[in-house]
């Protein structure tokens, strides 16, 4: 091509993409695209994030539910009245509700849904959300009464998990493949290992939001990702995989760049059971050999917020604790040599298949390496990881991303794989879950921070950051990642 | 005949159920729990145990061979464990992405190889024959999916003649359906047009030294009738088999060009339900896949037969 048919060309081009942004204003759909494809559409029967990606208020409404900042706002419940003694939680449902199929939502669903969850045969990926439910009654068609076994100030937060959704008895048995939900969005079409469509429900109860269609593409390789977005297959990119092109992105007028924050801590998981990891001194050496900024940079390409304990930055309880382990190679080296391994020692290191884990450990194994710690870096995939590290816990170290929101309190089960067994936590969670003063509750979720932090249980990194792209008249896009979840209803082009 | 084609047909049988032993034991053994896998980290044990017997992983390794093995005789390959739908029917749908496919591919391959080979043979030693020798050399030498992406950036970001990606589906017509498999056609057909031109090359070639090549040039016909009346049918031999290999392999092994340009194929299928364990989908997508083969390669056998008596007094 010729300097002067390539201009033409490019003005061609120009005047074409400057046609069609006149008529931007009136695209009433939009196609998204995301990294991983649901296993099915019950997002109360697993765990995969995708199902909630595509299902979460969109399809699927629970008592209670996340906005895009990260707070609880009434969904399906118009109101609620709590004990004083915090156990009784009787919800007033909104009026002229109906799912999809027709038929009325009413409280028998809803103690339809929280039984189902919490039965002994239940599928639902996060039953210890309803574990404290002693009982659920249904007062009148509008009004159902929960009590619990003790308070929990969690409780309102865990209604709105997508794990907690209102479903219907007469719908549930195909649910997978055609789920029916109360939501704003009905289920349209799923064309497997390619995309899902998503209609707008003209019944809808609530706001009717402005696009009319939703196509959710499946997309898992990053450089088929920057394809798609750089040739206009899709609209928006929900979590880019490829943070290396992000200033591509940033660069180019005809894309914006969303950078928030996930539930996600990324941390260097320690097995605190299996020697030399018992021992305090080697936790403590473990979290000084680590430069955080330099795995950031390296692994994620400057996207993520430095962490020091098992907290999300943008909660309002955090505390900073990252001096507590603060870089510091020639203190790590004094206290391995003080907890008898001044020569170091051999572990291993096992990296799940995402970016953040399969890049930061390169890194992190070359940091430790310079203080001795000889980490022996193990491949393996999700299935494997839940398998031996997750499960068998026959692992030294380990990366992962703890992406559900407020799960501090993995910390009190001994069992859970880290193994972190200190019945001062155990005593803290559990006042914790008793509280429901805010104040009182947030100083408590400082000191368990405080606590996992002085005790090096594992070697805190980062939080997880959100990437999205998107062209740049799309508008109402979640930046942050409070759960898995794109909220259809929010969204519309900008004229 | 029906004596050798007997023989092959019970060798089929045994190769297949072989096979299908292999490949249960194969996928069994490698570590990981279906349902861990779908219930995340926050699962309880009883919900896990629930989940287990509700996808039948609960029996022991042996029953659920006899399970599954019984089930595909009579064409039920079981039910998806991650998506929940009949096997069978995923691979339908699959197939009708991975078979146009493939064929596609295949036909592209060998309308650039034929001519290419032939040129290539006529032209031995000079210019013309190493340019194409060079260019195969070359094809040979890039991986597929750079191609793909090279043709990508080329045809889909700069030019926008074609989408990066996905299928739209042969519900939207024939013709759209074809475009959207075009630029993963034509990087799964380049490399093995590659190859097939230098089969094509090399067989013709060795023809082209026969005495019959000679003979047609003493009875009066030129270079070039030789070469397309006498040498181009007879070099056709080894070069279908090749074809027949390379249609298998396009087949199974688009796995990475499936996941460059998100195509929802076999390929794509395997590589998810592999990640997922969805050991079921992967058992029966290989075994399949197995059958596939073999069967080709029992039908080129018998072919071969018809064609060359020699082969069924031998066996």
């Amino acid at each position: 091509m010729t300097k002067q048919t390539f201009r033409s060309f490019a003005s061609v081009l120009a005047v074409g993409a400057s046609l069609f942004a006149g008529q931007a204003w009136a695209k009433s759909d939009i196609t998204i695209a995301m990294q991983l494809e649901p296993p099915h559409l019950d997002p109360t029967s697993a765990a995969a994030q995708a199902i909630d990606s595509v299902v979460y208020t969109n399809i699927f409404e629970g008592l209670t539910r996340f906005m895009g900042d990260g707070s609880v706002v009434p969904g399906l419940a118009e109101s609620w009245e709590i004990s004083d003694d915090g156990t009784v939680y009787t919800f007033k449902l909104h009026d002229g509700v109906t799912f999809h199929d027709g038929s009325t939502m009413d409280a028998e669903d809803v103690k339809f849904s929280l039984d189902r969850a919490r039965a002994e045969d239940s599928a639902n990926a996060q039953k210890a959300l309803f574990a404290g439910i002693d009982s659920v009654e249904v007062v009148d068609p509008l009004t159902v009464k929960v009590t619990l076994s003790a308070p929990n100030g969690n409780f309102l937060f865990n209604m709105a998990w997508g794990d907690a959704v209102i479903v219907a008895p007469e719908s549930i048995e195909n649910i997978k493949t055609n789920p029916v939900g109360t939501g704003a969005y009905t289920f349209g079409d799923w064309v497997q290992g390619d995309s899902i469509t998503l209609n707008r429900n003209p019944n809808y109860w609530g706001d009717q939001p402005a696009l009319e269609t939703a196509t959710f593409k499946f997309i898992s390789d990053p450089t088929a990702a920057f394809a798609a977005m750089m040739a206009d297959d899709v609209d928006v990119f929900d979590n880019f995989p490829a943070p290396e092109n992000l200033p591509q992105f940033e660069a180019d007028s005809r894309f914006q760049v969303l950078v928030g924050s996930t539930e996600g801590e990324t941390i260097l998981s320690t097995n605190n059971k299996k020697p030399p990891f018992d021992d305090i001194r080697v936790r403590q050496a473990l979290a000084h050999a680590i430069d955080r900024q330099a795995i950031i940079d390296g692994a994620m390409f400057g996207y993520g917020t430095p962490i020091g304990t098992h907290f999300a930055p943008h909660n309002p309880a955090y505390v900073d604790l990252t001096g507590n382990s603060a870089y510091d190679p020639k203190k790590a080296a004094q206290l391995l040599a003080d907890a008898g391994y001044a020569d170091g020692f051999e572990t291993t290191l096992h990296l799940p298949p995402p970016s953040y884990a399969r890049r930061g450990g390169e890194i992190i194994a070359a940091q430790l390496a310079e203080v001795g710690i000889k980490a022996e870096i193990i491949n393996v995939e999700w299935a494997q990881w839940l398998e031996s590290v997750f499960k068998g816990k026959d692992f030294g170290l380990t990366i992962v991303s703890h992406t559900e929101p407020m799960d501090i309190g993995i910390y009190a089960r001994p069992d859970y794989y880290f193994q972190y067994d200190s019945s001062d936590f155990q005593a803290l969670m559990e006042l914790l879950n008793e509280t429901t003063d805010p104040d009182q509750r947030k100083k408590l979720l400082g000191d368990a921070q405080r606590l996992i932090a002085t005790d090096f249980v594992n070697g805190y990194l980062f939080q997880l950051a959100k990437l999205g792209v998107a062209k740049a008249g799309v508008q109402g896009l979640w930046e942050n990642a409070p759960t898995a979840a794109i909220d259809l209803t929010q969204i519309s082009w900008s004229e | 005949m029906l004596r050798y084609a007997f023989k092959r047909l019970i060798s089929l049988m045994i190769s297949l159920a072989v096979a299908s032993v292999v490949i249960f034991a194969v996928i069994e053994v490698a570590p990981g729990d279906p349902a861990s896998f779908m219930l995340g980290v926050n699962a309880q044990e009883d919900t896990l145990a629930a989940l287990r017997a509700e996808l039948g992983l609960d029996g022991s390794k042996l029953e659920r061979y006899f399970n599954w093995v019984s089930g595909m005789l009579v064409g039920d390959f079981g039910t998806s464990y991650t998506y929940r739908t009949p096997v069978s029917q995923m691979i339908q749908d699959r197939l009708w992405v991975s078979l146009p496919l493939a064929l596609y591919a295949l036909t592209l391959s060998t309308l650039i190889a034929f001519p290419a080979g032939i040129y290539a043979a006529a032209r031995r030693g000079k210019p013309g024959d190493l340019t194409v020798m060079g260019a195969t050399q070359l094809g040979i030498a890039v991986p597929n999916f750079w191609f793909a992406m090279m043709l990508v950036l080329i045809f889909a970001i700069n030019l926008r003649w074609f989408n990066a990606g996905g299928f739209a589906g042969w519900d939207q017509g024939f013709w759209t359906g074809l475009h959207s498999l075009t630029l993963p056609a034509v990087a799964l057909a380049l490399p093995q047009a590659a190859i097939l031109a230098r089969v094509m090359r090399s067989s013709l070639l060795d023809i082209l030294g026969e005495d019959f090549m000679r003979t047609a040039r003493a009875k009066g016909l030129s270079r070039r009738q030789a070469l397309w009346r006498h040498g181009v049918r007879n070099a056709l031999i080894p070069v279908l088999t090749i074809i027949g290999l390379q249609f298998s392999f396009l087949l199974a092994g688009s796995i990475i060009i499936e996941q460059v340009f998100y195509l929802p194929g076999l390929g794509r299928l395997v590589f998810q339900a592999i990640s997922a364990r969805d050991l079921i989908v992967v058992e029966s997508v290989v075994m399949l896949l197995v059958f596939a083969v073999i069967t080709v390669n029992f039908l080129v056998d018998l072919a071969y037969a018809a064609v060359d008596p020699r082969l069924r007094s031998r066996t």
